[in-house]
């Protein structure tokens, strides 16, 4: 009996601290399906209404299919670069012996502290020099590499046993013929855990896209969202209608890939 | 981050020992200790990921700390060399104290709440309890929201006219002006952000959790210590390390903080909000003055690298106490 009041006390505590954590997302998606007039009245975390009718309004309003391309050609461009760049130097770092590597090392996690505001000006004046403002370059190419994503991997390959690469080596097999054959696929779930890293991150990201695009043309979908919430801040049905649009593609990411990207936290958490 | 150094050394140590062990860790000849084509391989591997942060990363690091040394407005060619004048007008910015004041106490709230929410949860979750996975997820969930949504939902449900206060007006309170009053925005922002992190510190306490080895609160319930003595006694001391880890993470996003004082309060009322990282915004890209803005960017990188000290020498202790 008593065993059985607390796991319902257990379940008590942790349903309202659900409900307070879910609350805003209700409110966003319950004001997104409501005419303007309710949304200064109701005080429903429910929907009490269903004017779907506002998404459209909403997408006509701003360029967000626009945004949304710029955001997923940006997010794949990183996703990308992360998964080959990353995976090449964590690989070198792990495994190959070479000159001043631990310095080169603590160099990259030396860099990892320094705040994203101090490299932001001196990042933008290169960036602009290049004549990169307002293009995928500007957006991309700056964040191709990271040093979390070094690391997550490099902690990673350190624990796929060295005696599974001295057998590929004693077979014949040249260290890069090892790292792609033998580290690479024994590696997928680090890099799945770093793909959704890096998406998420590339997706939400804010202020290097807010300062290297200028146009409409060019700007992500967080970008877009700040300004579209700039023009309609007044009208919040329409606001909330592209808050939802603007989040739902990375809570998409995070329930499908909900069990690596926990692992991925515990496995970074642990091992820094 | 720091544990990440121990390591080239324990692999080294499982490989076979190199012929020059013999002649012990003196010799220095480059040549005889490393594999040219090892070397190589090392270099083509390395190169592209250096390449990236060297330009994109480093470059701008010690380039901005030319430019604290300047006056520059973001365009003009020239950059007049100014000295210490920008590092002497930021002591007597009264905007800087008021800046530092503010993201003391934000990241003094964040720390606490989030080792005390994401604490609690995590020993809620702690148990072969039904829906322990959903729970986690739906913890989790603003975790992977943008800063920008999640500023833009907290803000108007906040608002005067917003859910909030058309709620606590329904029962009759009269709600306050929740962002116009400087410590309400504070503690809104404060808010805001533990319950963005909230998945993050969750899962690590879980994992942490988890490796805590039974016995020992096994014992503790025959010698009849109750639960409470058991958390207080056995549990918090023995995730020290952890905690460690969560208020580290604390300090560096709220002394890096942006994206949701941008969204959520413009760092206003009055610079009643004002964090270090919008402090520098203003002042660069508002105001056009980028030496002064560098300036700010690098006393908060000071700061930074001041506590992230702290964490190598204290965690590597909490690490060891573990064992």
């Amino acid at each position: 009996m008593n065993r059985r009041a607390a796991t319902f006390g257990r379940h008590a505590v942790l349903l309202v601290g659900a409900v307070a954590v879910v609350v805003p997302f209700l409110w966003m998606f319950t004001t997104s399906l409501q005419t303007r007039a309710e949304t200064y009245t109701s005080t429903s975390v429910l929907p009490t209404s269903w004017h779907w009718e506002n998404y459209a309004h909403a997408w006509a309003a701003a360029p967000f299919g626009r945004y949304y391309l710029n955001s997923v050609v940006m997010a794949l461009g990183i996703v990308a670069g992360h998964l080959v760049l990353d995976a090449l130097a964590a690989y070198a770092f792990a495994r190959l012996r070479f000159p001043l590597r631990d310095q080169l090392f603590v160099v990259l996690l030396a860099m990892l502290l320094v705040p994203t505001f101090v490299t932001v000006i001196p990042a933008y004046s290169l960036v602009a020099g290049f004549g990169w403002i307002d293009t995928y370059a500007g957006l991309i190419v700056p964040r191709l590499a990271d040093v979390f994503g070094i690391i997550l991997l490099r902690q990673y390959f350190a624990g796929i046993p060295q005696e599974l690469d001295d057998a590929a080596r004693i077979d014949g097999c040249s260290r890069a013929g090892t790292f792609f054959r033998i580290m690479v696929p024994l590696s997928m779930p680090a890099f799945a855990t770093l793909a959704i890293f890096s998406f998420l991150f590339a997706w939400n990201d804010f202020l290097w896209p807010l300062l290297v695009t200028n146009s409409d043309e060019m700007r992500t979908v967080q970008i877009g969202l700040a300004s579209f919430e700039g023009r309609y801040g007044t009208t919040w049905n329409y606001l909330m209608a592209g808050t939802v649009m603007a989040t739902v593609p990375a809570i998409a990411v995070f329930m499908v890939f909900q069990r690596l990207l926990v692992r991925g936290i515990a496995m970074t958490g642990l091992k820094d | 981050m720091p544990s990440a150094e121990p390591r080239p050394a324990a692999t080294a140590a499982t490989r076979p020992a190199p012929v020059t062990r013999a002649r012990g860790r003196a010799p220095r000849l480059r040549g005889d200790r490393y594999d040219r084509s090892e070397v190589l391989t090392a270099a083509l591997f390395v190169l592209p990921a250096v390449t990236v942060l060297g330009i994109f990363v480093l470059y701008p690091i010690l380039s901005a700390a030319r430019t604290s040394l300047t006056s520059w407005n973001g365009y003009s060619p020239t950059k007049e060399f100014v000295g210490l004048a920008n590092y002497t007008a930021l002591l007597h910015d009264p905007a800087l104290w008021n800046s530092l004041g503010v993201t003391v106490l934000y990241a003094a709230g964040v720390s606490v709440l989030g080792v005390v929410s994401g604490l609690a949860v995590a020993l809620l979750l702690d148990s072969p309890i039904r829906a322990r996975g959903l729970y986690r997820g739906v913890y989790f969930l603003p975790a992977v929201t943008s800063s920008v949504a999640a500023a833009i939902v907290w803000r108007y449900l906040f608002d005067p006219a917003g859910w909030v206060n058309t709620a606590l007006g329904s029962v009759g309170v009269d709600g306050p002006d929740w962002l116009g009053n400087r410590w309400l925005a504070l503690t809104l922002l404060t808010g805001l952000t533990v319950w963005k992190n909230l998945g993050f510190n969750v899962v690590l306490y879980l994992t942490g959790l988890q490796a805590l080895p039974t016995s020992v609160f096994e014992a503790a319930q025959l010698d009849g210590a109750n639960l409470w003595q058991r958390i207080r006694r056995i549990t918090v001391p023995l995730l020290r390390p952890i905690t460690f880890f969560v208020v580290i993470q604390a300090l560096i996003t709220t002394f890096q903080a942006f994206d949701l004082v941008y969204v959520l309060t413009g760092g206003g009322p009055r610079g009643g909000t004002e964090v270090l990282g919008m402090f520098m915004y203003r002042e660069a890209f508002r105001l056009g003055d980028f030496g002064y803005g560098t300036a700010i960017a690098f006393a908060t990188l000071f700061l930074v690298l001041a506590v992230s000290l702290v964490q190598w020498r204290v965690s590597g202790s909490g690490r060891s106490s573990l064992r």
